[in-house]
């Protein structure tokens, strides 16, 4: 039993150390360092011996001068042994080892003496993984979007996985693309367009949407159930089958190219599940509340922006939130009725950047960066509210 | 009294309902609607404008004397394909001023100027010319003349709204376009992209149900993909891919695993040798479907979380007890605790992928072996200019959508709303 555990232990271990100092190495690699062999076999020897050693030393040193001892000597080994390498990489190797080193601070053989330790050692050293794989898997993307914005065209032509920034030029060198997105490009109209847009849809959802979700919460009337499923089905049917209808008639009434034609059908679309959420806010609101301002004198419209209103306050937060989100992310409406670039939403000012394929394509990456930034300030500063209004609003809809 | 509160309570119930349910008419359930009406007719896109009379007027001064103008319209007809019908027309003239020798199809009448044209053909053009005078003998503001706009109207056919009905959409949607492998495709892609989604999102929730630091940070950043704009995120994705320059196949190409760059979004098969089969990948399909189970297994994720964090801790203590690993954990405490949600997350994401358009859309445009219904739907209407197709795939999509409505609601219906 020790035995296999032991075994376990070692492999489960230092693949994961080499694993992650591959991912190190890879992401080195897209800061100019010219690295073309991961070394993987090599490592995982070097990642065992360390191993090994660690778990055999056990407890008997002060841990922190052991683990600071073995990663500094296992840092010069693996220097020594892979290629040149410029002392940030070698750094961040030596805090890796160290991270990894104290990870494996209880690991000793009297540890592994335990029953059933084998399944829960590779469940540890999974988890981590994953963590790092998930980290690296979401975000990614965003960095190569971050970087690629500020690079030129020429240097991604010549080395297209050296994304280093080039920290020697000037400022305005630096932030050249999103100079040229704004003056060239006109992306501060867009930006206008789009806030003014999903602010206005907000406003105009909830305008309408508290009322009606008042009513089915509270207020009984012929049809309400009716309504209430009829809510959650609506929300099921997609934009694109309503796209061609849509089209048409707007053309015929000249509402396409205007921000009007927009809100009006953003509004549409978010207020089934704006109402669906209210609703079911609204219900979990005491009625004596309502009942004591209904003996004070107040009608409904009272008694709404009175009473309800106030009380109910996140539930509105998570709503506009979420149709913020919807707004400001949406494009297929936005590809559709905007053809003119007076009106263009960033979404669909970006997506008319790439129809010229000769825009470069830090433009492109510095407008994506433009359009991303603010929903996700948005979403990390109020994430309580728009992850409640992302829950109900992608299943139950 | 109760029996007028009740009066009173329903009404205001209409009135408050009122306006979102027209809203929601007349943008949502209308369109579903038309989509009907139009998939039965044979309407291009252009044939959606409705013809206009149209009218540029021009000044011309004679020479010898500044008390006459000519004035010039051009007329036309702004459709290059419909006539409009019993065309009139109308001009105002300053005071004082009074048309010359006045052509027959007009009259003069309170210093308007009427005129009808009757009919005009589809691309009709005609200079029509009106001589004016000053009654007496003043020069003539010409800048005030051009000032006043013509006003013209006409009656035409909206095509959108004659009953000629066909059935030509129908039979291109089923019999001309590989209607199997279209719907074929849409299902692979529909399937695979919900089922990774979920997959992936049991995983992350089963990571960050775990206490460690930094989890918080870890929740929020898995929802990014799901919280970024999908334009942007498309464009960096297909970045990432290209490729000549791509970020992932550099780095292919730079660690040896690679020879050449794979088009990973414009390659339609990948064909794979596997001990001597031939096995063929419908590689761009493949590349767009991980994009979707990117983009959307954060949603996957935060339902499965929020599902784990409901189940009770004594039964993990209980199997601790029995010195259970954490696999047995999983699959024999947290599996069977979330089938519920699983089931339903599968349901309800499969309609919202079936009808996905965008993510595909900015990704390949529906080449390679991509095009989806929904795509289908963008393609025929403005890509081949057809509305009338694009409204029958539309139909077609609505069948199938209100098909698993009815399974979905059949299924789990019931259970949906106890979770």
């Amino acid at each position: 039993m020790k035995f296999k555990s032991l075994i376990i232990t070692l492999l489960a271990s230092s693949i994961f150390l080499t694993i992650i100092i591959c991912i190190w190495k890879i992401l080195a690699t897209l800061q100019g360092l010219s690295f073309t062999n991961l070394n993987f076999n090599l490592n995982l020897l070097l990642s065992l011996g360390l191993v090994i050693t660690c778990v055999s030393i056990g407890k008997k040193f002060n841990h922190n001068l052991k683990i600071f001892i073995l990663s500094l000597s296992f840092t010069i080994l693996y220097t020594f042994l892979n290629e040149n390498s410029p002392l940030w990489f070698s750094l961040g190797i030596f805090f890796l080892i160290l991270f990894f080193t104290n990870k494996l601070k209880k690991y000793d053989l009297k540890y592994l003496n335990q029953d059933f330790i084998s399944e829960k050692i590779v469940f540890e050293f999974l988890s981590l993984f994953a963590i790092v794989f998930f980290a690296l898997v979401v975000l990614f993307p965003f960095y190569i979007m971050f970087v690629t914005s500020f690079k030129t065209q020429t240097a991604l032509l010549i080395n297209p996985i050296d994304l280093s920034i080039d920290f020697s030029k000037n400022i305005f060198e630096i932030f050249k693309s999103y100079f040229v997105i704004f003056k060239t490009y006109d992306f501060g109209r867009y930006i206008l367009t789009s806030s003014y847009v999903s602010v206005g849809t907000v406003l105009i959802t909830l305008l309408f949407a508290i009322p009606a979700a008042y009513a089915v919460a509270r207020l009984n009337f012929f049809g309400k159930t009716f309504l209430s499923t009829s809510i959650l089905i609506i929300y099921m049917f997609p934009a694109i089958v309503l796209v061609i209808p849509l089209y048409t008639v707007f053309s015929q009434l000249g509402l396409r190219n205007s921000v009007e034609g927009l809100l009006i059908v953003y509004t549409a679309t978010t207020l089934p599940v704006a109402i669906y959420m209210l609703q079911g806010y609204f219900k979990s609101i005491p009625k004596e509340i309502e009942e004591a301002g209904l003996i004070d004198g107040q009608n409904w419209f009272g008694i709404i922006l009175k009473i309800i209103i106030p009380l109910s306050l996140p539930a509105i937060a998570s709503v506009s939130l979420y149709v913020f989100m919807i707004a400001w992310n949406e494009f297929l409406f936005s590809l559709m009725f905007l053809d003119n670039p007076k009106v263009f939403t960033l979404s669909r000012a970006i997506n008319h950047l790439t129809g010229d394929a000769e825009t470069p394509r830090q433009y492109l990456m510095a407008g994506s960066v433009i359009v991303t930034l603010p929903i996700l300030l948005i979403f990390i500063y109020f994430e309580k509210y728009l992850v409640s209004g992302l829950t109900a609003g992608s299943v139950k809809g | 009294m109760s029996s007028t509160l009740s009066k009173i309570e329903k009404r205001t119930a209409y009135t408050l309902l009122l306006p979102a349910v027209c809203l929601v008419f007349a943008i949502i359930l209308f369109p579903i609607f038309a989509n009907v009406w139009i998939s039965f007719k044979e309407v291009g896109l252009k044939d959606i404008r409705i013809p206009e009379p149209r009218a540029k007027k021009i000044i011309k001064n004679i020479q010898d004397s500044n008390s006459e103008l000519k004035i010039i319209y051009k007329l036309r007809n702004s459709s290059l394909i419909q006539d409009i019908r019993e065309v009139r027309f109308s001009d105002k003239l300053p005071k004082n001023i009074e048309p010359v020798n006045l052509d027959k199809r007009c009259e003069f009448k309170s210093q308007k100027v009427k005129c009808f044209f009757g009919n005009w053909e589809a691309g009709y053009r005609e200079n029509f010319e009106i001589s004016v005078k000053d009654v007496n003998n003043n020069a003539i503001n010409s800048k005030y003349i051009k000032s006043n706009k013509p006003d013209l109207n006409g009656k035409s056919n909206n095509i959108l709204l004659t009953t000629d009905f066909t059935l030509k959409n129908f039979k291109n949607v089923f019999i001309n376009n590989n209607f199997f492998e279209l719907l074929m495709t849409t299902f692979y892609f529909t399937f695979f992209g919900t089922l990774g989604a979920i997959l992936l999102g049991i995983f992350a929730a089963q990571l960050v149900n775990q206490k460690f630091n930094g989890r918080t940070f870890m929740r929020s950043i898995l929802l990014f993909p799901y919280v970024g704009p999908v334009v942007a995120l498309a464009y960096t994705w297909t970045l990432l891919l290209d490729p000549n320059s791509g970020t992932i196949n550099s780095l292919l190409v730079n660690y040896g695993v690679i020879e050449k760059p794979i088009n990973l979004l414009g390659q339609k098969y990948l064909i794979i040798n596997i001990l001597g089969f031939e096995l063929k990948l419908r590689l761009a399909l493949t590349t767009v479907i991980f994009f979707e189970i990117w983009r959307y297994f954060p949603l996957a994720f935060l339902f499965i979380l929020a599902r784990l964090q409901a189940i009770p801790k004594d039964l993990y203590e209980a199997a601790d007890v029995d010195g259970a690993g954490p696999f047995r954990k999983f699959f024999y405490i947290t599996l069977p605790q979330i089938t519920a949600i699983l089931s339903i997350l599968f349901m309800i994401r499969f309609i919202w992928n079936f009808n996905k358009f965008e993510d595909i859309f900015l990704l390949t445009g529906g080449a390679s072996g991509t095009l989806t219904l929904p795509i289908s739907v963008y393609q025929q209407g403005f890509a081949v200019s057809n509305i009338g197709m694009g409204s029958a795939v539309s139909i077609v999509i609505v069948l199938l959508l209100i098909t698993f409505m009815i399974i979905y609601f059949k299924l789990i219906g019931k259970k949906a709303n106890e979770i």
